[in-house]
């Protein structure tokens, strides 16, 4: 095919890079496609274009563009998702109380260490439930409180907010929302 | 949006629906009864939004002498557990004590002992939320699945033909160099092209890939075996036998042995 001359040639070539990638492509990705033929806003504007072609409205399409936070993937219409799953017979385990609790905290507090977060727990931090985020990509080291002992703050990464369908942080739920009413005390 | 949470524990065969209401949990029981709960914040916030507890009306002595049996108990199989515990009672207790203790009425006014403890006690409860919000939002590899469309991304590469000219160069240069170190005729030698298309193909069957001046051993050759070698190759390109490739002009010439596919 010769290089790309109108916005369809442009748009097909984004969409056919896309749709095998299997994972986001960022836009310094998605610019390499056109060995520098291509304006950065331009390049989201065309992006802005495919997402309204595969809208939840267009209901040929079963696919949806979306931006997450490391760049722009394709991914099934959530009403496909329970019949996809059919195909793995196994379930995702779903994750303990404690390694949740863990992942809250340090989503919504971060750069936290482990004992912060057993400050608010209010028990030891078992190393599993750590391990496990880690080994999920879900959180990293970011650096050391300088403190005694220069404990490990911990954050959380951008593979996790790809994973949960997020841009950024500020998707998330706030965290006011989850404040219950006051307890009271009598005196 | 009141917590749920689910207890199914059997005491001496008995399932306890409800926490008891003088706190008292037999040990045996004890164990299954806090892995329910996260730790002693989230027992404690339990039974303050469940049974309307006033952090100052639980009992502390009964509590503390509970607390220490369970804590010689579980010290056998978790230790850690049991701390958090403890220190949990303890806390309370320090909080009752200033309670009880009157206050001077010209000291300035001290902070509620309790503040603190309400403090982490709803900073606790909102992380509980939040942790089952978190829990309940589509994850990829669940609820989301991302488009993987398959592509081959391996380039096929294709070994570039060699042109007739450019191995007529090579077989000159084979030559130039056989003059130079030819000194003199070794006498008549019965040359065979098959037999060395034969060796050729041994040759290149034991190393693969030649590189065609490797195939000429010019040093000790006399120029009329070098020549039969020369046809050799050129027989065996025109058989088919064997695959001549140059990456570009110039470069060196590779020979291999045409496996049949």
């Amino acid at each position: 095919m010769k290089e790309p001359e109108n916005i369809i040639e442009f748009k097909q070539i984004l969409e056919a890079a896309l749709l095998t990638a299997g994972q986001p492509l960022s836009l310094d990705d998605l610019l390499k496609l056109f060995a520098g033929r291509m304006e950065r806003t331009t390049l989201r504007m065309l992006l802005d274009e495919l997402k309204q072609d595969w809208a939840q409205e267009n209901t040929a399409k079963t696919l949806e563009l979306v931006q997450v936070a490391t760049g722009y993937r394709f991914q099934a219409k959530p009403q496909f998702s329970e019949f996809i799953a059919r195909l793995s017979p196994e379930k995702q385990p779903k994750y303990s109380r404690a390694v949740m609790e863990t992942l809250a905290i340090i989503a919504y507090r971060q750069p936290v260490t482990r004992g912060d977060i057993e400050q608010i727990r209010g028990v030891a931090v078992n190393p599993n439930v750590m391990r496990q985020l880690q080994e999920r990509d879900w959180i990293d080291v970011v650096g050391q409180r300088e403190v005694p002992g220069r404990p490990s703050l911990y954050a959380t990464t951008k593979h996790f907010l790809d994973d949960l369908n997020l841009r950024s942080l500020s998707e998330l739920p706030p965290f006011e929302d989850f404040a219950q009413s006051e307890i009271p005390l009598e005196n | 949006m009141q917590t749920q949470l689910t207890l199914g524990i059997r005491v001496h065969g008995e399932t306890l629906s409800e926490l008891p209401q003088d706190l008292y949990i037999p040990p045996d029981a004890l164990e299954v009864y806090l892995e329910a709960f996260e730790g002693p914040l989230d027992l404690l916030l339990y039974l303050i939004r469940k049974h309307n507890l006033d952090i100052l009306d639980i009992p502390m002595a009964q509590l503390t002498a509970q607390y220490m049996e369970y804590v010689e108990k579980m010290k056998v199989i978790k230790l850690e557990l049991a701390a958090d515990y403890l220190l949990m009672s303890a806390m309370l207790i320090e909080i009752k004590s200033r309670m009880l203790l009157p206050k001077p009425v010209e000291v300035a006014e001290e902070d509620d002992p309790r503040a603190e403890l309400v403090r982490r006690l709803m900073e606790y409860e909102a992380i509980k939320l939040a942790a089952q919000r978190l829990d309940a939002m589509p994850q990829v590899g669940a609820e989301i699945q991302v488009a993987a469309a398959y592509y081959q991304h391996i380039a096929e590469v294709k070994p570039i033909d060699v042109s007739l000219d450019e191995l007529v160069e090579a077989w000159r240069n084979v030559l130039k160099r056989a003059k130079l170190t030819t000194h003199h005729k070794i006498g008549k030698a019965e040359l065979s092209v098959r037999e060395h298309m034969s060796l050729i193909l041994r040759r290149l069957k034991a190393d693969g890939m030649v590189e065609f001046s490797a195939l000429f051993d010019v040093v000790t050759e006399g120029l009329p075996k070098l020549v039969v070698h020369f046809l050799a190759i050129l027989e065996l390109a025109k058989e088919g036998l064997i695959r001549i490739t140059q990456q570009q002009a110039f470069s060196p010439i590779y020979l291999q042995a045409n496996t049949s596919e």
